[in-house]
């Protein structure tokens, strides 16, 4: 491939990125200042929208690719995905359950 | 490509490697630093509440700020690694200014609430917040000493493989403060100011 046309591609991928991830910023920020969503609705629109976004950061701007990225640097985030939910949801787990036998004291 | 050329691309690689190990090990220590917030997130002893002390616009232009600055931060790594000097220096210079002026922001923030009576000290959840927030605008520090850095490179030298590999590394790292910060949005400031 010339240089011109990595140099296109290379670029072109940063700006799709970017394209995609402000799409995705914009939609919570405007959800937050419309409200009017239910608590549940408006956290979970949150959620997904900041799972997305993580997607595309990690594909666009990390050039994360599960066919071209090392097979090693894919187990290492996958491993830390598994520990993050982990110790995430195990903390707001225990936590949570201490506080509600702890109700009222 | 020469037998000079695969060495240092392998060595290149393998500190990509460590260093993506490096950033994986942060992640997890900001997910930690998530979830003693969520826990936290109550615990306000009578003083402020999140629904209290975030403002809409300063987290919007800081969220647009750090965005920005990683798509410069990428076109200033393509441009380096193509051994284009002048467009890397405009590049890294606006990625410096967006950085800088993030900090600028998140320091008024947190002197502002000091100055209001809800510094770190107030509450668990201000502990919990400012231990957070902090530990990112931190990271956002040594990003920007870092660029400093790069630049004090660019300006001494010919664009070589030790400059690309090193920036291949900034970037990756300045990617993963891009990302945190997603997080920071959306779990601190916009649940709290959501009515």
């Amino acid at each position: 491939m010339s240089d011109v046309k990595r140099h296109k591609r290379e670029v072109r991928n940063y700006l799709v990125g970017f394209g995609l991830a402000a799409l995705l910023t914009i939609i919570p920020f405007a959800i937050t200042a419309a409200g009017g969503l239910s608590r549940t609705l408006f956290d979970l629109e949150i959620l997904l929208a900041a799972v997305v976004q993580v997607l595309v950061h990690l594909r666009y701007f990390l050039h994360i690719d599960l066919r071209h990225t090392p097979r090693e640097n894919l187990l290492a985030l996958g491993f830390t995905g598994v520990l993050m939910v982990l110790m995430i949801g195990g903390t707001l787990w225990i936590m949570g359950n201490l506080a509600a036998r702890m109700m009222g004291t | 490509m020469s037998e000079v050329d695969t060495k240092a691309h392998d060595e290149a690689e393998e500190k990509a490697y460590g260093f993506w190990l490096f950033l994986m090990s942060d992640a997890i220590l900001f997910s930690l630093l998530f979830a003693t917030y969520a826990i936290m997130v109550t615990a306000t002893d009578n003083g402020p509440a999140r629904t209290e002390i975030f403002g809409y616009w300063r987290t919007s232009a800081n969220t647009a700020l750090l965005l920005s600055s990683s798509l410069t931060m990428g076109l200033a790594s393509i441009a380096i690694s193509e051994a284009r000097k002048s467009a890397a220096f405009q590049w890294i210079f606006v990625t410096m200014i967006l950085a800088l002026a993030f900090l600028v922001l998140e320091i008024q923030e947190f002197a502002g609430l000091v100055a209001q009576g809800a510094g770190p000290d107030r509450s668990g959840f201000l502990s919990a917040y400012f231990t957070l927030v902090g530990t990112h605008g931190a990271h956002v520090t040594v990003g920007l000493i870092w660029m400093a850095v790069l630049c004090l490179h660019l300006a001494m030298a010919p664009i070589g493989p030790a400059v690309q590999s090193a920036t291949e590394r900034l970037t990756m790292f300045w990617h993963l403060v891009g990302i945190v910060w997603i997080g920071i949005y959306s779990m601190v400031y916009l649940p709290g100011l959501y009515q």
